[in-house]
């Protein structure tokens, strides 16, 4: 198989930093309102419900679901494909995009609402990703 | 109706592959067959607006002195927000005789420059950017299986989409894609991103068009009959598809249809004819759902019954839309001039008596939304 290129990755910035430092330490780090609650991502540090900036960061479960995705047929360099781009559903309520890895990338294997957990993918000293395989190990 | 009226209307005198047109040459060929069709010439212009380019770069290329410009850029519908703009400016008295334009080498990319995809530094480039996403047809396409989940939308459905816009086609000699097409047919295409098969996305293309605005009041003074702007709409949710509230359904195409239509004061019934921006097969579901047409889960079967196709009760797409027509990248400008040909009653395959047209355009990947509601000179 020919070698993949590195894939596309990620700038922080301010705002987000704590996010990408949380991953590299193997969390999920989201963020909630003090004055209303929510729960939101991608990173900001004010609410998107109500505008408030007394925010806090947390850490996530690392748990979601398969809410929806496509698998990409065309060739990517950084992919040994066909494979899958899907929406997360977390626990916590968020979604957010990743890629579905210890399983089949096919239609049967990935079935919509199956339970995810998240496996942390390092891609160099300062970016590692958060990727989700079927929840409980992987078994498939 | 809002007192303002399209009064010309031309796309560029070649569609499809140009390659020996530049971009900018794009927008002025359409831009001078608009000019021709309202029997006007640059220096009659005093507003402008476009996307893909600046004002200033059209204005300079043209020779026009503008009092009024707007450069808003959100993607393929950005005409339909030009042109609820324009109503407003000339309305407000700040402009007389708008023209919007667009031009696109979508396909032979000559002359195209300017800024395409977002950085690793944007929050796109940050949360989606790394999970191997190639463009529209891996991410506009992402909610297609959790609505086909939810919905019981079959692929079958999903593939007559671009069956019945391939009917249409077959009736518009300017079409990329004429020869009809069966369900089978779309399923034996190559596959770019499960569940969307090569028929079910839209065509890469090469064209331009352009529209001219002016008040009602003086429709009379050109040679077309004049189209009237009855109702505006326009909103934007989010850059990242990812993030939309509802994966099934466009909170823009709910504002800015919903808008439209109020402003127009017409209801679901009124409407004759019907565009939705289809850079893939599933918009028009989206469409007809989200501006209530049908109720949710119904768009699918709606359109595999055949309602939409020719002699059905809800014309859509008639000029055969991105999948069969054209699609140059920024689409909203063909699907506004088949509403204006309809309008006019000069279109390739008229809907026989259509007096309202409505005309829905998406930007981005459902980041942003504009809606026009266009009618005949009886609905004035
Ligand atoms: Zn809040």
């Amino acid at each position: 198989m020919a070698e993949l290129k590195p894939r596309s990755l990620p700038e922080p910035t301010p705002e987000t930093q704590h996010f990408w430092d949380g991953t590299r330490a193997g969390e999920i780090r989201l963020q909630r309102c003090r004055d209303c609650g929510a729960i939101y991502f991608p990173p900001r540090p004010f609410c998107p419900e109500c505008g408030s900036r007394d925010v806090e960061v947390f850490v996530a479960s690392g748990r979601g679901s398969l809410l929806s995705y496509v698998i990409n047929h065309r060739p990517h360099p950084s992919f040994d494909g066909p494979y899958a781009i899907a929406v997360v559903k977390l626990d916590e309520g968020p979604t957010l995009l990743s890629n579905i890895v210890d399983c089949p990338q096919t239609p049967d294997a990935l079935v919509l609402d199956m339970p995810l957990e998240v496996v942390f993918a390092e891609q160099n000293e300062t970016i590692t990703l958060p990727l989700f395989r079927p929840a409980n190990g992987g078994a498939s | 109706m809002t007192g303002v009226a399209i009064v010309g209307a031309a796309e560029t005198t070649e569609l499809g592959r140009i390659p020996h047109l530049s971009q900018i040459q794009l927008h002025a060929d359409a831009a001078l067959n608009t000019l021709a069709d309202a029997g006007l010439k640059p220096s009659d212009i005093d507003g402008v607006a476009t996307a893909g380019a600046t004002p200033t770069d059209i204005v300079h290329y043209l020779g026009i002195t503008p009092r009024w410009v707007d450069g808003t850029s959100v993607g393929g519908c950005s005409f339909m927000l030009h042109v609820r703009h324009a109503v407003a400016a000339i309305l407000a008295g700040q402009a007389d005789t708008v023209l919007i334009t667009h031009g696109e080498s979508g396909r032979s990319g000559v002359g195209r420059g300017g800024y395409r995809g977002g950085g690793g530094s944007s929050l796109a480039g940050q949360f989606e950017g790394p999970y191997g996403g190639m463009g529209p047809t891996t991410m506009f396409t992402i909610g297609v299986l959790r609505y086909m989940k939810d919905y019981g939308l079959t692929h079958e459905q999903l593939a007559s989409v671009a069956v019945v816009q391939r009917e249409w086609a077959g009736r518009n000699p300017r079409a990329s894609w004429r020869d009809p097409i069966t369900v089978d047919d779309v399923f034996a295409s190559r596959m770019i991103a499960y569940p969307f098969h090569k028929l079910e996305c839209c065509l890469v293309t090469d064209g331009g068009g352009a529209l001219i605005l002016t008040k009602a009041e003086r429709a009379g003074d050109f040679p077309q009959p004049p189209v009237h702007i009855l109702g505006t709409g326009e909103s934007v949710e989010t850059p990242m598809v990812s993030q939309m509230q509802d994966l099934r359904s466009s909170r823009a195409f709910r504002v800015a249809g919903g808008e439209a239509m109020r402003t127009a004061g017409i209801t679901h019934s009124d409407v004759d004819h019907m565009m939705v921006y289809d850079a893939f097969a599933h918009l028009p579901i989206w469409g007809l759902e989200d501006l209530g047409f049908v109720a949710r889960g119904e768009a699918g079967p709606f359109i595999a019954e055949g309602n939409t196709r020719p002699g059905g009760a809800l014309p859509l797409n008639t000029n055969g839309g991105g999948l069969s027509y054209m699609h140059s990248g920024m689409y909203g400008m063909y699907a506004l001039q088949e509403s204006v040909r309809q309008m006019r009653g000069t279109a390739p395959a008229q809907v026989e008596g259509a007096e309202v047209s409505l005309c829905l355009g998406v930007g981005g990947m459902f980041a942003a939304s504009g809606c026009i509601v266009m009618g005949t000179a009886a609905t004035a």
